[in-house]
């Protein structure tokens, strides 16, 4: 079932689906978001942001997590496909933990009345970002891909206790950043027509990000299969 | 599972947990210096430095702020529940300041445990609701001015 073979050819099928219902969703859960929904009782106009800021933010822990169990079977069972994937997934956790900072300055500015402040979440989340671009440059320093699986699955592995300080720090510390809105055992402290908008934001930043995780996937494995026959039948080249 | 991938798995999971470990050990070790304030129970029981530069944070106690008519000299009243601080402040209070809303302030603690702040942050809640909503809870408890 891992054969990149049969994985290209499932993904292709899937791309379309996945990639036509995020761009409904993205849109559904922006417009609404920011057009429909009614202002905040105590922050107005300027906690719409959150519908950019809470999926890239959550977006850029679940790709960490998914990042390092992929590369952690990569290196246990030696699945080329698992450590494809943690590579693929590196930039585009690193792309939504950049936009979940910066989204996050711009609302901190009208909101705190600073963009930036060294608090606990803050600066784990700072962290982050810097375990993903110092992945991208592991793996690229290295010229054998076997030994740069190995290497960045220890990095990913080693920095995957970061994952709950970033989580729990709002919890752990005193933080300027407030604690959690949305929570599994106690539900969300949010009024329900923001709530709703803020869900579809969120379920569709993942697509989207399933999205492009799959385009990228496919490209390194018809790029690292280019001289196997199947890749060569498809590209209609003859040997 | 072969013998091979078993000691590469036992690899992995020894490195997490060292690292968590160690981790987790250094941030006991660093709790106070982690935490980006001092809450008024610790300001008040003596544990933040007197005359130095920290933060001090609270919810801001409803109806102690007091304004100067002739400047922009305010003093109000900080509470986490155990402990209460009077903070003053000179300056324009970002626009989040409100009464039963939480702060976070930089400045000094003085020998009579009251704070002089030289900047005002607004720490907001977690709570997210339309405006007639909030009017409506008011209406229903005057005095409930939200967890923080």
């Amino acid at each position: 079932m891992a054969s990149p073979k049969w994985f290209y050819e499932f993904s292709g099928k899937c791309l379309p689906w996945v990639g036509g219902l995020a761009l409904i969703g993205v849109l559904t859960g922006i417009i609404w978001g920011l057009l429909f929904t009614p202002p905040d009782y105590l922050q107005g106009n300027s906690y719409r942001i959150i519908f950019l800021h809470v999926p890239s933010a959550s977006l850029a822990l679940t790709v960490y997590v998914s990042l390092a169990i992929s590369a952690g079977i990569g290196f246990i069972w030696k699945i080329k496909l698992a450590d494809l994937a943690a590579k693929c997934l590196a930039p585009i956790g690193a792309s939504f933990c950049a936009l979940a900072l910066v989204t996050g300055a711009i609302w901190g500015k009208p909101t705190w009345g600073t963009w930036w402040v060294w608090d606990a979440r803050l600066t784990s989340m700072l962290i982050l970002l810097f375990l993903y671009l110092g992945l991208i440059a592991l793996r690229e320093a290295i010229t054998s891909q076997d030994t740069a699986a190995r290497a960045c699955a220890v990095l990913s592995m080693v920095g995957l206790v970061n994952i709950p300080i970033i989580k729990f720090s709002v919890d752990w510390w005193n933080t300027l950043h407030q604690g959690a809105t949305i929570k599994v055992t106690k539900g969300a402290s949010m009024a329900p027509e923001m709530l709703i908008p803020l869900l579809i934001s969120i379920f569709a930043f993942y697509l989207f990000c399933l999205f492009v995780f799959l385009i990228r996937l496919r490209t390194e494995i018809v790029s690292r299969e280019q001289r196997t026959s199947w890749v060569r039948g498809m590209l209609g080249v003859r040997s | 599972m072969k013998a091979v991938r078993k000691q590469r798995l036992m690899l992995l999971v020894f490195i997490a947990l060292g690292v968590a470990s160690a981790v987790g050990l250094a941030m006991v070790a660093l709790q106070e210096n982690i935490n980006l304030y001092f809450s008024p129970a610790q300001m008040q029981a003596g544990e933040a430095p007197v005359e130095k530069t920290i933060r001090g944070g609270g919810l801001v106690v409803p109806g102690s702020v007091e304004r100067a008519s002739d400047s922009l000299k305010v003093k109000f009243q900080i509470t986490d529940g155990a402990g209460t601080i009077t903070v003053h402040y000179e300056g324009i209070l970002p626009d989040l300041f409100q009464e039963g809303q939480g702060v976070v302030g930089t400045g000094k603690l003085d020998k009579n445990n009251e704070f002089h702040a030289s900047e005002i942050l607004a720490k907001h809640d977690s709570n997210y609701m339309p405006p007639e909503v909030q009017d409506a809870i008011d209406k229903a408890h005057p005095t409930n001015n939200g967890e923080g």
